[in-house]
């Protein structure tokens, strides 16, 4: 019965080697009783060869030659991994199965350790009990089986070294790997088999010492390399990698691994993975936004008017462009942005675009109010900035003595909410499912400093901006500046789409530098794609053009200066700004819905790039323009619809490198006068021609007394 | 990236908004594994892409078994066909550092540099202004090569130097921990070291001749030149180099799935310290 089990699984075995978990290889050999195994031949040779000492040994006939016999087949099958180390293993427990209890032998000691060292094992053993019950009854302890493979050396070396191996024994805690221990013993047993039948205690010391060797306890780590060789072949056996010469270095690095890996448990840090579930869990939030309200009544009027933008569509248009984010993280912007609209009363919304920053990114939506529920932070803004102007008069009063000539260049002012570069409400947030967060509008000032500086995002709103001229406010506002830049510069749409409101047209002052209102035109037919592709005259502006004073529509600032009795503050604000002549001409930029084709060239570099998504399947494609002035702006046109999109790190593109304006002239402190004007000083002709001169005109003056001053005239220079 | 998990490579890395449209997506997935065969590499890389005006190249590169082996690099305009570059060189990279702007397309489009050079006509020296043109193919091999030696990176652990020599793509790699993967000194310059040469004994005794053989990020010049960045709530960590914007290297830590992609207009951004 044992037997036809083990032999079936041992032919397995050999049939693939490949196929056989080492489970059932250890089953099989180690339980493999009766020289029915499979290679006749070997067994064979054995009775012959077997060594005269061992006979000593209680041992069944049959287990006798056959030990002798793997000692004789050890040095073959040792390199080829399977079958003939099963064999060479075979042996060893049903001899050992015997003994434990057929022998009233010293070794006996050595099987009353047994058990305690076999139990750390009990798991390895559980793989393998049916078979080894049966075969051996009669061993009450499974882990007997195992340390059986130790026992074969212990008969070897004989009585004088039971003891030894009794100590051995203990510190073989963890050894699992009979056949390994088998192969490695006789391996050096048969390094002179017959020789040693005169002298076997001296081979037999031989093993003992290199075992012993291999036993040793590493200082370091607490491993021997008996263990570890043993676990590694376990694992490599195990799992059967290709080429397993060539990553055992990585096997053996693994196990070691593996017996540190588990036992920090306790000292783990729990709060690491925090973030994680953190944002997991808001995000959760806004996928359960739907169910939360009772919508059922609501959702036609949702469905009716409803602000939220098709952000999906349009990723999906652009993703045929080669741009855009994730189909999962857009889809994550898209809720949050729902959230958005939900929480404010929001008109029209838009996915702007993603500015990335050092630390975090800022993903940006753009967001028109309904009429009348602007936010009220305008007050907070006219506050701060007469706390400036206060601070700068205050400082005036202060310093006495020398007067400063400084005047503050009068502040141009903020345009009002909806108009000009303010006529958005942009919102931010660092992730989806994190709160929006309003970023302030735009002052001109913050428009003209920001395009003189060039700085990196941090992705924190409350960041100063540390740059050179000094930018007035931190980075929500640097944010919110270049954001009404790229708008500005990037925002395009196909001809035709928009057009000017007929009615509001005419109350628009000429002055103004041209219309600011458009609508959409309902009468739009599209164009081609092809046309869009072919000529970027067929692309506009919606988006005003902000002018070098950092407003959309012009302010004189000398209406105010007038009032304020200053007009030298004029000057000095377009000397500043260095691009306008000494009088105050007005600054006219190109007027809504200018073609595209007119934007300045960067140098010899075309502004816009445009590009059919596809030239596999044209009829289909979308016309696809990037913006060459600000990497990472693009927009896409289908012929009817449009939209554009920003990703990138918020600057402009320039040819040249940045180079920070110069500081302003330093002011005079005392006007020029011969009192601190350096001069040579005179030689020693001078010296002497000026003596004579004296002398001449003493006496002169002697004669007339009239004309002392003039001396001193003469010095000015 | 490799180019084996191109998709979910993409999947990682399109946080910073460059992807591939479909229909390169695709026939990516088709050209690069021909390559692969004509070619006889043992792995290809899809490395990225470099916007012209004009168009896109499609940059791919092969690796041999070692690693470490000067990389191939070749390029494709429609992602199907595939031409090689020659190996960048010191002159190539001389002659080109002449060259600014954007690139075309056009890999034979010439850019036109004048240069004032001495010449000597036997007692006088005067100037004399030569025109020298430039290949566009030929700064494009200069271009990607100063990338790969800037900014080519990958996770510490992720290769392994073998007892022989050449450097193996490490199989047992299971991804940096979170914490280590915070860090700039886990990650490597995807090149033969030059710093680790430079340093001192005592810096070296801890490094494991198996995995550090490479140089680490953490003394890059200029000091943050990496922004590291974790993304998903910290389930992927996203470096993008500040120096040549537009690359993009991810990690998911804990998985083996790292890589990097360039996708930009190849050009160094020299503005870096007035920007930090």
């Amino acid at each position: 019965m044992e037997d036809s089990t083990s032999l079936k699984q041992e032919e397995e075995n050999q049939e693939g080697e490949t196929g056989g978990p080492w489970e059932e290889m250890t089953a099989a050999s180690s339980h493999d009783p009766e020289p029915k195994s499979p290679e006749p031949l070997e067994f064979k040779q054995r009775p012959e060869t077997g060594p005269q000492p061992r006979s000593s040994l209680p041992w069944s006939p049959q287990s006798r030659a056959r030990t002798p016999a793997d000692d004789l087949t050890a040095p073959g099958a040792l390199p080829v991994p399977a079958p003939p180390q099963e064999l060479s293993s075979s042996p060893p427990p049903l001899d050992l199965a015997r003994q434990d209890f057929a022998t009233p032998w010293p070794s006996d000691k050595t099987t009353s350790v047994i058990p305690e060292a076999g139990t750390p094992h009990s798991d390895r053993l559980e793989q393998t009990p049916d078979k080894e019950e049966s075969t051996h009854q009669t061993i009450q302890l499974e882990g007997k089986a195992f340390q059986q493979s130790q026992q074969p050396n212990l008969h070897l070396h004989g009585p004088g070294h039971v003891s030894y191996n009794k100590s051995e024994q203990k510190e073989l805690r963890f050894n699992i790997f009979q056949e390994e221990d088998a192969s490695s013993n006789y391996d050096l047993d048969q390094a002179e088999p017959e020789v040693s039948e005169a002298a076997p205690s001296m081979l037999e010391i031989a093993v003992q010492n290199a075992k012993a060797y291999l036993l040793k306890t590493s200082s370091k780590s607490g491993l021997n390399l008996y263990d570890h060789l043993s676990n590694l072949l376990t694992k490599i056996l195990d799992e059967r990698p290709e080429n397993a010469v060539e990553i055992i270095e990585n096997i053996s690095k693994d196990v070691k691994m593996a017996r540190f890996s588990k036992k920090l448990d306790t000292l783990q840090n729990k709060n690491e993975m925090l973030p994680t579930y953190e944002i997991a869990e808001k995000q959760k939030a806004l996928f359960l936004q739907g169910n939360l309200e009772g919508a059922d009544q609501d959702l036609e009027d949702e469905i009716a008017e409803n602000p939220l933008p098709n952000v999906m569509e349009s990723a999906f248009y652009f993703e045929q462009a080669g741009v855009g984010l994730g189909t999962d993280e857009t889809y994550r912007i898209f809720l949050a942005l729902k959230q958005l609209t939900d929480t404010h009363p929001i008109h029209r919304c838009r996915f702007w675009g993603k500015i990335l920053g050092l630390e975090i990114n800022y993903i940006v939506a753009e967001v028109e109010f309904r009429e009348g529920e602007d936010e009220e932070e305008v007050e907070e803004e006219d506050v701060a900035e007469e706390k400036d102007n206060g601070e700068s008069e205050a400082d005036e009063e202060d310093n006495e003595l020398p007067k400063s000539f400084y005047k503050v260049p009068q502040a141009v002012p903020k345009e009002e909410n909806r108009t000009g570069a303010n006529k958005y409400v942009y919102f931010v947030c660092s992730e989806p499912g994190r709160p929006w967060i309003k970023l302030p509008s735009v002052t001109p000032a913050q428009i003209v400093i920001a395009r003189k500086i060039k700085k990196f995002f941090t992705g924190r709103l409350d960041a100063p901006v540390v740059s050179y001229p000094p930018f007035p406010g931190n980075e929500s506002n640097y944010l919110r500046a270049q954001i009404a830049r790229i708008s500005a510069g990037t925002h395009v749409s196909p001809l035709g789409f928009y057009q000017f409101g007929e009615e509001e047209g005419e109350e628009e002052e000429e002055v103004e530098g041209g219309r600011e209102s458009f609508e959409e035109n309902s009468d739009f037919e599209g164009i081609p794609v092809t046309d869009l592709v072919e000529s970027l005259s067929n692309w506009v502006h919606h988006v005003q053009h902000i002018l070098p004073q950092g407003r959309c529509n012009w302010f004189n600032p000398t209406q105010k200066s007038e009032e304020e009795e200053e007009e030298e503050d004029d000057e000095k604000e377009e000397e500043e700004k260095g691009e306008e002549p000494d009088y105050v001409e007005q600054e006219v930029g190109p007027p809504l819905l200018t073609p595209i084709s007119e934007d300045l060239e960067i140098q010899t570099t075309p502004p816009w790039s445009t590009r059919l998504s596809s030239n596999l399947i044209p009829q289909y494609a979308i016309a696809v323009l990037r913006s060459n002035l600000w990497p990472g702006a693009y927009a896409f046109s289908n012929g009817k619809k449009f939209e554009n999109f920003y990703i990138g790190w918020g600057h402009k593109y320039s040819p040249h490198n940045y180079t920070p304006p110069v500081p302003p002239p330093v002011y005079q402190e005392y006007p020029s006068g011969p009192e601190i004007t350096e001069m040579d000083d005179p030689s020693v002709e001078e010296e002497q021609i000026f003596r004579a001169a004296q002398e001449a005109a003493a006496l002169a003056a002697e004669k007339n007394e009239e004309t002392e001053d003039e001396d001193e005239d003469d010095d000015d220079d | 990236m490799d180019s084996e998990s191109l998709l979910l490579s993409l999947e990682l890395a399109s946080g910073s908004g460059q992807g591939l449209s479909p229909d390169r997506r695709a026939s990516l997935l088709t050209s690069l594994l021909l390559v692969k065969r004509d070619y006889r590499y043992d792995r290809i890389l899809f490395w990225g892409r470099i916007l012209g005006l004009v168009a896109d190249y499609y940059i791919a590169q092969g690796l041999t078994e070692d690693q470490l082996a000067p990389r191939k690099t070749l390029y494709s305009l429609n992602c199907m066909e595939w031409s090689l570059l020659p190996p960048a060189t010191e002159e190539m990279l001389l002659q080109t550092s002449v060259v600014s702007g954007r690139f075309m397309g056009d890999p034979s489009h010439e850019y036109e540099h004048t240069e004032l050079q001495k010449m000597n006509d036997g007692d006088k020296v005067f100037e004399e202004e030569v025109v020298i043109q430039i290949k566009e193919e030929t700064r494009l091999v200069s271009i990607i090569d100063q990338i790969d030696k800037a900014v080519a990176i990958i996770p510490r652990g992720a290769l392994f130097k073998t007892p022989f020599g050449p450097t193996h793509v490490n199989r047992t790699f299971e991804g940096l921990s979170l914490s280590e993967a915070k860090k700039l000194s886990s990650y490597f310059h995807f090149k033969e070291a030059v710093e680790l040469k430079n340093k001192t004994l005592l810096e070296k005794a801890d490094l494991d001749p198996s995995l550090d053989f490479m140089d680490s990020l953490e003394h890059d010049i200029p000091r943050g030149s990496w922004s590291v960045q974790m993304e998903r709530g910290n389930t992927l960590v996203v470096l993008r180099s500040l120096l040549w914007p537009g690359l993009t290297f991810y990690h998911a830590p804990c998985t083996k799935n790292y890589g990097y992609i360039y996708v930009g207009t190849g050009e160094k951004n020299i503005d870096l310290p007035f920007m930090l």
